[in-house]
C-alpha cells in the first residue's frame, strides 16, 4: 500500500490483495508493462495466423479460395461479441464496487469493439457476394450484429455527450448492460431461427466441422485478435485514466517523473 | 445487507427482468424471426398468402432445367418431405447447385409454382478441402451401394 492518505482511502479494501490493481494509481504502471508482450504476441501470432491462413489451410471444396475471408471475419465477430460482454461486465462492477477504473477499462474497450463489429459486417458482406449472391440480407444473424454495431456507436456518443464523467459512465454503463442481452441473440440466431448465416462451425458442444489446418489458422487469427485489443484497450485506458486523474497528486507526480526522465535521458 | 449487495441484486434483477421481457417478445414474433418458409410450411399454408416471401431448401437433384433462352431456370425445392416448383429469371449465384441450399425470394402463384425474384445460395457450415470432399462422396457412395 501507499504512504498517501488519500490513495489509500480509494483502494476499497486495504487486506485484499484483488483490489489493489482497482486504483489508476497502481493499475497505470502494470498497463504499461503489460503493453510489450500484448504487441509481440499480437504480431507473432498475426504473422502465424497469415501464413497458415494463405499458405498452409486447403481451398474449400464448396467455396474455392472465397472461404479465406473467414480467417479474418469469424475472430472480429468473436472479439465483437466478446468485447461488449466485457464492457458489460466493467461497468456491472463499476456500478456495484464504485470503482472508477471499471468504467474507464469499459470506455477504453469501447471503439475497439466497434472497430471489429464494422469489420464482422464489412467482411461478411465481401464474403456474402460471392457466396450467397449477395452483400446484405435482413436475417436474424446479420441483423442482431449490426444492432451490435449501433450499440458501440449509441455507447461512445452517450458517453461523449455528458460532460460529467460520473454521470456519462453512468448512462453509458445501461446501454452496455441492457445492451448485453443482445449479445447471446447474435449468437444463437442461427439456432432459434432459420437464417440465410450458416451454423457455428466452432462451438462448445460439438467438434468442430472445419479441416484441423484451416481451424488452427482460423484460432491464430482470433488470439492475435485478443492480444491486438487487450494492447490497445490498455493503451487507451492509460490515456483516460491520465485524462481523468489530471488534477490528482500521482498524475502530476508521474508528470514530474516523466519530465525529469527525460531531461536526465 | 451492505449498499453493494444491494446495488448488485438491482442489476441482476433489471437484467434478468429485461432478458425475460425480451425472451417474451422474441417468441411472439417467432413467426417474423424466420428469414424463409420451408416447403412443408408452404405447404401448409403457413406462409403468407398473396404476397412475397422466401423459401429455402434443398435444390432437388437432377431437378434443374434451364430454359431456351438460357437465362430463365426451372428447379424444385425441397425439405424432403415436400417440394415446391420455382422459376426464375436472372443471374443465379456461383454457389448455387443441385443437392446444395438455397433460399428463393417471390410469390407463390395459383398454380402452386413459386415465381422467384431472387435466388439465393445458402451454404452449410462445413470447411473441407476437395480431396476430403470426393473421399466423403466416395464412402457415402459405397454405403449407398451396401444397402441396396
Amino acid at each position: 500500500m501507499s504512504d498517501s492518505p488519500l490513495s489509500a482511502a480509494r483502494v476499497p479494501s486495504a487486506g485484499f490483495s484483488l483490489f489493489h490493481y482497482a486504483s489508476p494509481q497502481t493499475f497505470f504502471p502494470l498497463a504499461g508493462k503489460l503493453l510489450w508482450p500484448c504487441w509481440i504476441a499480437a504480431l507473432l501470432l498475426t504473422v502465424a495466423g497469415l501464413y497458415t491462413a494463405f499458405f498452409v489451410a486447403p481451398t474449400d471444396a464448396t467455396q474455392g479460395d472465397s472461404y479465406r475471408i473467414i480467417f479474418i471475419h469469424v475472430p472480429a465477430a468473436w472479439m465483437s461479441m466478446v468485447i461488449y460482454m466485457a464492457m458489460a461486465f466493467w461497468c456491472a462492477v463499476g456500478l456495484v464496487f464504485n470503482t472508477r477504473l471499471s468504467f474507464m477499462m469499459s470506455s477504453a474497450l469501447a471503439p475497439t469493439g466497434a472497430l471489429w463489429a464494422f469489420i464482422a459486417l464489412w467482411t461478411g458482406a465481401l464474403w456474402g457476394k460471392p457466396t450467397w449472391g449477395t452483400y446484405w440480407v435482413w436475417d436474424a444473424r446479420l441483423t442482431s450484429e449490426l444492432i451490435l454495431f449501433f450499440l458501440y456507436c449509441g455507447y461512445m456518443a452517450l458517453q461523449a455527450a455528458i460532460d460529467d464523467p460520473r454521470r456519462a459512465d453512468r448512462a453509458g454503463a445501461l446501454i452496455a448492460i441492457v445492451g448485453a442481452i443482445n449479445v447471446p441473440i447474435i449468437y444463437f440466431s442461427v439456432k432459434w431461427w432459420n437464417t440465410l448465416h450458416q451454423g457455428s462451425s466452432v462451438s462448445m458442444t460439438q467438434s468442430p466441422t472445419m479441416a484441423t489446418t484451416m481451424l488452427t489458422g482460423m484460432l491464430l487469427m482470433a488470439l492475435a485478435a485478443w492480444a491486438y485489443t487487450i494492447g490497445v484497450a490498455l493503451v487507451r485506458v492509460r490515456a483516460i485514466m491520465i485524462e481523468r486523474e489530471r488534477h490528482t497528486d500521482w498524475v502530476r507526480q508521474l508528470s514530474q517523473a516523466g519530465s525529469n526522465g527525460d531531461m536526465n535521458a | 445487507m451492505k449498499a453493494r449487495h444491494k446495488r448488485f441484486a438491482l442489476i441482476a434483477a433489471g437484467v434478468a427482468a429485461l432478458a425475460g421481457a425480451v425472451a417474451l417478445v422474441l417468441t411472439q414474433f417467432q413467426d417474423n424471426m424466420v428469414f424463409f418458409f420451408s416447403p412443408t410450411q408452404v405447404a401448409s399454408h403457413e406462409a403468407p398468402q398473396g404476397r412475397t416471401f422466401r423459401i429455402g431448401g434443398m435444390v432437388e437433384s437432377g431437378s434443374l432445367e434451364r430454359g431456351a433462352d438460357g437465362t430463365s431456370v426451372k428447379f424444385l425445392v425441397t425439405d424432403t418431405v415436400h417440394r415446391i416448383p420455382v422459376t426464375y429469371k436472372g443471374a443465379l449465384p456461383d454457389l448455387f447447385k443441385e443437392g446444395k441450399g438455397v433460399v428463393a425470394q417471390g410469390r407463390l402463384g395459383e398454380d402452386g409454382v413459386f415465381a422467384a425474384s431472387e435466388v439465393l445460395a445458402k451454404h452449410d457450415e462445413n470447411y473441407m478441402p476437395p480431396e476430403a470432399a470426393h473421399a466423403l462422396e466416395q464412402a457415402k457412395k459405397a454405403q449407398a451401394t451396401v444397402v441396396h
